[in-house]
């Protein structure tokens, strides 16, 4: 493997007592997409400002390319940001905006020219060098305020949730615009998000974060469906929780009991006693009238809702969450105050293992 | 048809006259009528007279003349005009180049030191000018404290005689204007999107370039408000150069005061007072212009 692009190391920072990043390792290889998603307040957007050179670590170690940036101002990074409210220069057209960072740089006129028209027809803006950006829509400013930092060809595009301003359909639309850009400029991009969605649309690889900690950096094939801890189970996507011990190990399976009943899972390397979570989605949570070999857990069909694309079913349990059944089509087989028996393939059942720390949500 | 009933109806909702009207007059009427009397008036007065002759007692001939106006540009006076504007650019600019750094330190305070910061700006702003002024010239006098002190020090040999000089009427003029230049500047500057200057600085700008090309375009505002809050008073502020300039020193304003109370050349010191107003005009115009097109680029 090559060296990664961006390597923070034992990174720590403060914000007075505030503890916001706790000895954070993250490596982010050349032209990935790597998105930090979190809720607010996990420190995603710090790591982003550290990288970009707005905030100095506490302690740790930062480097772009190899090369140390710690003592490194903004202006002398190679990295360029797309900030939150495109922060455009109200005062300079949509052409001046673009060209800053190469006039700062003194690049020859006919250059800039040639390279801000480049960028205006890859952000698609062809023609409007000369507007001003409070006579644009929030779709053209994102667009002007990425042109900007492209224009410098950075080794790294930092993205600090850009489409948050956006609605729906525009945001979805700039999602997989972003997404072809990054691919096309093989650029490495820094994203920022809380919105999951997003970061599974575009993302090569997420870093999950919660409080300063990155909970899960893995696909987001692999964090959907393997997720490492509680929290990221629960936060990204739909899922199924029960919370249990092992009591048994047969050969590749594990039986495990829950508080709500007995269930299984890939043995992987768990021992009897063990405490675990089970996560198994609602898509792939399966349901009979009958009891099911090594399974033990049932609830009643408390209501049935159609959400648009699919069939949601919720089953009640005393003293559990609601277990979630989502199909694409109707069952009519039961109804409301029947009771389902709950089973599910072994692929399609994650065992996290139990800490204290990520326990708590 | 229909839109005729429409009409009555909207009309008699209306019901215009005297009522209708009543609540424009109970509120604007009182206001309107004190400044065309104490204002409007007076001045309508000064520029008649300023077109008349002065007689020989002081009063003024009902006969009209351009001479007032030509009087403005003998040598003599257009050298008092030339010095007054002289002596507010030198006063705008050093409030700018004070006013300017004082006011973003205190905007980049948190708002609670701020507010206290503004208010040990504005407390000698509510002192009586007089005073303050008063005050300068005690300090500046041949054994007053600063001449005392100097020579204490041994940096100088003999007090200085800057009393009663251009150099001690442009202190008083400073010491007058500051506090005005450090509000119009914070409040710009306070407005400020930090989130630009990152931007400027991730773009490779240093500090030098992110204060010429973001800093001082968005916060052209308090510039020109700065300018025009210290510019115009500077030039008719007739009673810091009675304070400190002793008669010696003699601008615009002074001029106009001594032509009314002094010599009694009512239509003289009328025109120089028309003269005043126009350019005041004038700048206000200038900032107008430069106030539209900020507002452009704020919104």
């Amino acid at each position: 493997m090559t060296e990664p692009i961006v390597r923070l190391q034992n990174v720590n920072k403060f914000f007075g007592d505030n503890h916001v990043i706790k000895n954070l390792d993250l490596d982010i290889e050349e032209g990935e997409f790597l998105t930090l998603l979190g809720p607010s307040g996990c420190g995603k957007t710090t790591i982003l400002r550290m990288i970009a050179g707005f905030e100095d670590a506490t302690s740790g170690v930062i480097t772009v390319e190899g090369e140390h940036v710690e003592d490194k101002e903004a202006f002398e990074r190679d990295v360029n940001t797309v900030f939150q409210s495109y922060a455009l220069f109200p005062h300079m057209t949509v052409y001046d905006n673009i060209a800053y960072g190469l006039t700062v740089k003194k690049v020859p006129k006919p250059e800039i020219k040639e390279r801000v028209r480049e960028m205006l027809e890859l952000v698609q803006l062809m023609g409007f060098e000369g507007r001003r950006p409070d006579m644009m829509s929030g779709g053209q400013k994102q667009r002007v305020a990425i042109a900007r930092a492209l224009i410098n060809n950075p080794k790294v595009l930092l993205l600090d949730e850009p489409l948050g301003a956006l609605d729906l359909q525009l945001r979805k639309q700039m999602q997989i615009e972003l997404k072809r850009l990054q691919q096309k400029l093989n650029i490495t991009f820094v994203y920022v998000t809380h919105d999951q969605e997003e970061a599974m649309t575009m993302s090569d690889r997420i870093a999950v974060m919660r409080g300063g900690v990155i909970e899960h950096l893995a696909t987001p094939k692999e964090i959907y469906g393997r997720p490492k801890t509680r929290f990221v189970a629960g936060f990204i996507g739909e899922s199924n929780l029960f919370s249990g011990t092992v009591a048994s190990v047969e050969g590749d399976r594990a039986i495990v009991d829950t508080d709500v009943g007995r269930g299984m899972m890939p043995a992987e390397d768990f021992k009897p006693g063990d405490p675990v979570h089970l996560c198994v989605r609602p898509e792939v949570m399966q349901y009979s009238t009958q009891p099911v070999d090594g399974f033990t857990i049932s609830g009643q069909v408390k209501n049935m809702i159609f959400v648009g694309s699919q069939y949601r079913t919720l089953l009640e349990q005393p003293g559990h969450p609601d277990v979630k059944i989502n199909r694409v089509k109707v069952d009519n087989s039961y109804r409301e105050g029947d009771v389902l028996y709950l089973h599910w393939a072994l692929d399609d059942v994650t065992g996290i293992r139990a800490k204290e720390d990520s326990d708590g949500e | 048809m229909a839109n005729d009933q429409k009409y009555a109806l909207a009309m008699s909702g209306r019901k215009p006259g005297i009522r209708g009207k009543l609540p424009v007059l109970s509120t604007t009427g009182p206001i309107s009528i004190w400044m065309i009397i104490f204002v409007m008036l007076p001045l309508i007065y000064v520029l008649v007279i300023s077109f008349m002759t002065r007689n020989v007692y002081g009063g003024i001939e009902p006969a009209f003349t351009f001479e007032n106006y030509t009087t403005m540009l003998q040598p003599l006076y257009l050298k008092i005009i030339l010095k007054s504007f002289k002596l507010a650019f030198i006063t705008t600019v050093i409030c700018l180049i004070v006013g300017y750094p004082m006011a973003y330190w205190i905007a980049g305070k948190p708002p609670k030191t701020a507010a206290k910061l503004l208010m040990l700006v504005m407390i000698p702003y509510w002192t009586s000018s007089l005073v303050r002024l008063y005050s300068v010239n005690l300090l500046a006098m041949p054994n007053g404290f600063l001449n005392t002190a100097l020579m204490k020090l041994g940096i100088i040999s003999e007090p200085l005689d800057i009393l009663y000089s251009d150099t001690v009427v442009l202190i008083g003029l400073l010491v007058a204007c500051l506090p005005f230049s450090v509000l119009p500047l914070y409040s710009s500057i306070e407005k400020l999107d930090k989130s630009l200057l990152e931007a400027s600085k991730d773009l490779g700008a240093g500090p030098v370039t992110t204060f010429r090309r973001v800093t001082i375009p968005q916060t052209r505002g308090g510039i020109v408000g700065c300018i025009i809050l210290v510019f115009i008073p500077s030039l008719g502020m007739y009673y810091v150069t009675d304070v400190l300039g002793g008669g010696k020193v003699m601008l615009i304003g002074t001029l106009i005061k001594n032509q009314f109370l002094v010599t009694k050349n009512w239509p003289f010191g009328a025109s120089m007072a028309i003269l005043l107003i126009l350019i005041t005009l004038a700048i206000l115009l200038i900032y107008s212009k430069f106030g539209k097109m900020e507002d452009l680029e704020v919104v």
